[in-house]
């Protein structure tokens, strides 16, 4: 994995005034010319450069990411990759949070993909700075830096100087930047592959202040919001009781549905904002999920739809067919239920903004609040904290210009906080979809497949020639938008998280009805692919097949124990390949969930201890979520507002998870996300097992003959 | 409002609030201790587990006019360094994630191993199980009130 680097210009060096050496970089592309790096670690500006390494005359490294941690360890993982190139130790290594002064550029963790993107260019600025510490060196010994080795911050001179890093910080720093670096073999990797805590742990279990909702400021009044139900408008309201209320501060609607209040603490803010008495008027759009659900199946039998992916002729071998297989699967909008609600700080003046808060896309915030309050966004300063949970709830930041909204017509600096109830009625859900999925089998092999989905969000062009295309000559993808005035967006692993309940599910049933096992069955399936001319196909078939077998090993598939019963899945999102088996055992006839084992492949593993902790929680999300989260809509509003109602995976319910990886050294890929998607449908096919009913629709616990 | 004394973490501190205001919005906003914190509201999630004389109590429900003379703890006042061999289990298990519900956590099994020192796998699953993590890190929160009772046996 050697490599040759020419990306002049994409950091930058100097000496800071207290002593050290500041390496500056911007992680996703390079720094403009003009960009200088500041002399005082307290003035980072984050509009020329995304992150910082700073190296103290001690040997100390710190690392300065305004990366927002959301939970998925990338504060971790990518400053690992960093040490790992520089070599030293990653004791000597600190992790900032950056404290943003300044508007900066692109900066997210989003869709899986950080690791994916920081896994070069972060390695490259490592080894760059290691070069130019090595040269340092090599120049203060009088030796070669080819005769030079480092090693735990020590670099090594002809084999007897010893030098640290810290003692030459002040020389390096004044060196030309080297263009041509080498980064090291994966067999040399000391801190990659290793296990690394959460760098935060200390501050998470003493309670330390690092979340939206702990944000201090000055004078800061806290605000509470309410809207319009999904498809009704605001006609009037009476704030007269709220306004009354000690401590209340203002009350005004805004944003033409919304109405506010603003009060000087919380609880009081949360009581005031009941007392509104709002008029809604209901419009053509007003949502009711019942109804879209009636119109959703009838969508499903429709003639036009978008063509998302056509392979083979599928209507054909339809025709030609011995049997065929349809089945419905249906899952319901979903909110994220992130542990912190939404909050977000803004204090409006007229010469400047100051916006804080737990958001993963913090250009946008800020775009957006210029818009609305049109201002200009050089004046608009952002900080980030911590985020208590984002599941993609926190890439739509509509709460950062409801804030600014806010503080600009009350003049005070403000916190908004949704409470539980506002952050559940006034989701950007997971969209409601349906599929309908088709098989046509001939001479027991399936000739044709077809699935067809139907939701308020569209089947996107990257789905298509994933599996099962190249194992099944005719494929045909198709898709129908069913508007709907209830807001919906992002939701861990978007699309493919029910998308693959849908095809797991089908694919266990049409391996039943072919008397395979399903395993054996998806391995006949990807022998086929292997062999497949498709060059459109966008999986490694090999690479699937190595998950499938690894798990069917480590699972001990097909010789479980007496009474339990085991349901395979497999499922390929965000780069990253991921098979499970969930094994169900009937207890007084009920079907309790005892444990998954999963295998994964998402290349090297940087962090193993990161790694499984991530793939571990997306498995019990997927299998919560699929198990017992139900959400309708009627008359605008949820049916449900809280978590006395709206149902959770707790502990108690919770199976123990075992996570295998698949020993590999390509490129890192997504961990967020992919274990996910195969969960819900490993469940239901070991539900099938042991009850003999195939479960279509989520949540499971619905179903009567299963679960009484 | 009305002025109320509460014992916080062994520190006296005077409030002049509302008397329903619950002990979570007391500490939060007035106190300004905000490691506990707001999930639900209506003792539901566990996010605003504090301990109230020693045992845990969700203190999103808990008025403030209840509490006279009652000696309340939070995560901050758990132990002194964050030394308490639960917060210790905890950073070893490597057990949060996004670690907002975590100190609701910590401190509903803090008080529960003080009840049941030695208590089985399934004891620890049922008496977690009003505390709600979203990140799901619920096998890791099992293993660490298993290595946090073998702890407190050695001590
Ligand atoms: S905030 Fe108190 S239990 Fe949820
Ligand atoms: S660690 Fe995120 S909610 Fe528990």
């Amino acid at each position: 994995m050697k490599k040759k680097i020419d990306r002049r210009g994409f950091l930058k060096v100097s000496a800071l005034s207290a002593g050290g050496m500041l390496i500056g970089f911007n992680l996703f592309s390079s720094c403009k010319n003009s960009a200088k790096l500041p002399d005082d670690i307290s003035k980072l500006n984050y509009k020329d450069f995304n992150a910082y390494i700073q190296i103290a005359p001690s040997g100390a490294v710190t690392i300065y990411a305004p990366n927002p941690e959301i939970g998925q360890g990338v504060k971790t993982s990518l400053p690992m990759l960093i040490a790992e190139e520089l070599c030293v130790s990653w004791d000597s290594v600190l992790v900032k949070q950056a404290n943003l002064d300044e508007a900066y550029y692109r900066q997210m963790s989003v869709g899986s993909t950080s690791i994916l993107m920081g896994w070069l260019p972060l390695r490259e600025v490592g080894a760059t700075a290691r070069q130019m510490l090595v040269n340092a060196a090599a120049q203060q010994a009088g030796v070669a830096p080819s005769k030079c080795t480092i090693k735990e911050g020590i670099i090594t001179c002809d084999g007897n100087i010893s030098i640290g890093i810290g003692e030459v910080v002040e020389e390096a720093a004044k060196l030309e930047i080297p263009t041509d670096v080498k980064l090291k073999d994966a067999k040399d990797f000391t801190i990659i592959g290793r296990n690394i805590k959460n760098v935060d742990a200390n501050n998470i279990v003493t309670g330390k202040p690092l979340f939206g909702l702990d944000y201090e400021y000055d004078g800061k009044k806290i605000a509470c919001m309410m809207r319009a139900p999904f498809g009704y408008k605001l006609k009037s309201f009476d704030a007269t009781e709220a306004l009354a209320l000690q401590g209340v501060v203002d009350a005004f609607s805004f944003m033409q549905n919304s109405i506010a209040v603003v009060a000087e603490d919380t609880f009081t803010a949360m009581k005031a904002i009941k007392l509104i008495k709002p008029v809604w008027e209901a419009t053509k759009r007003a949502a009711d999920s019942e109804k879209e659900n009636v119109k959703i199946k009838s969508l499903l039998q429709d003639s036009k739809y978008d063509l998302i992916q056509s392979t083979g002729n599928v209507d054909k071998a339809f025709a030609s067919a011995e049997a065929t297989i349809e089945q419905v699967y249906e899952t319901p909008y979903l909110p994220h239920s992130c542990m912190e609600p939404m909050n977000f700080f803004a204090h409006v003046t007229d010469d400047w903004i100051k916006l804080a808060g737990p958001i993963q896309t913090p250009q946008n915030a800020l775009n957006r609040v210029a818009n609305a309050l049109k201002r200009d966004k050089k004046d608009i300063t952002l900080e980030l904290t911590r985020i208590g949970g984002g599941f993609g709830r926190r890439l739509f930041g509509n709460y950062a210009p409801e804030a600014a909204i806010i503080s600009h017509k009350s003049k005070y600096p403000i916190q908004l906080v949704y409470s539980r109830e506002e952050d559940m009625m006034g989701g950007i859900y997971r969209p409601a979809i349906s599929y309908k999925v088709s098989g046509a089998i001939k001479s027991n092999q399936v000739s044709a497949y077809k699935l067809r989905q139907v939701g308020s969000t569209s089947l996107k062009g990257r789905f298509a020639n994933r599996f099962p295309t190249g194992a099944i000559p005719n494929v045909r993808l198709e898709s129908i938008r069913n508007k709907s005035s209830i807001t919906t967006g992002a939701w861990r692993a978007p699309i493919s998280n029910v998308y693959a309940f849908a095809e797991q599910c089908f694919l266990d049933e049409v391996a039943f009805k072919l008397k395979k096992d399903p395993i054996a069955f998806h391995l006949e399936l990807i022998e086929k692919a292997k062999k497949s001319d498709n060059e459109h196909l966008v999986y490694e078939p090999e690479r699937m097949e190595g998950v499938i077998k690894l798990l069917a090993k480590k699972a001990n598939w097909g010789n479980q124990s007496e009474g339990v019963y085991q349901g395979f899945s497999q499922y390929f999102s965000h780069e990253t390949y991921a098979a499970e088996v969930a094994e169900v055992e009937l207890r007084n006839g009920i079907p309790v969930i005892t444990r998954v084992i999963c295998a994964i492949d998402c290349g090297l593993v940087v962090n193993p201890l990161g790694a499984k902790n991530q793939v571990v929680g997306g498995i019990i999300d997927g299998i919560g979520h699929a198990m017992y989260s139900d959400f309708c809509i009627k008359d605008g509003r949820p049916t449900v507002t809280n978590f006395d109602r709206y149902r959770l995976i707790r502990m108690n319910e919770t199976p123990q998870v075992e996570c295998h990886f698949v020993q590999s050294n390509l490129a890192p890929s997504g961990l967020g996300e992919p274990s996910l998607p195969p969960a819900g449908a490993a469940v239901a096919n070991a539900i099938f097992a042991a009850t003999g009913v195939r479960i279509t629709k989520q949540p499971f616990i619905k179903n009567k003959e299963v679960f009484g | 409002m009305s002025m109320y004394t509460l014992l916080v973490n062994n520190n006296h501190y005077e409030v002049d609030v509302e008397p329903d205001t619950p002990l979570l919005w007391v500490l939060r906003d007035h106190i300004k201790l905000k490691g506990t914190k707001y999930g639900c509201g209506i003792a539901m999630c566990g996010a605003c587990t504090v301990h109230i004389d020693g045992e845990a109590a969700r203190s999103c429900s808990l008025p403030v006019s209840s509490l006279a003379r009652k000696r309340i703890t939070t995560i901050e006042g758990l132990s002194p360094d964050g030394d308490h061999p639960v917060q210790q289990a905890w950073v070893e298990e490597d057990v949060a994630q996004c670690g907002y519900c975590q100190g609701g956590q910590i401190m509903s099994a803090a008080s529960f191993l003080k009840t049941n020192p030695m208590p089985s796998v399934d004891e620890i699953r049922m008496a977690m199980s009003g505390n709600i993590c979203r990140c799901a890190s619920y096998n890791r929160i099992e293993k660490a009130v298993v290595l946090a009772a073998q702890k407190l046996k050695q001590q």
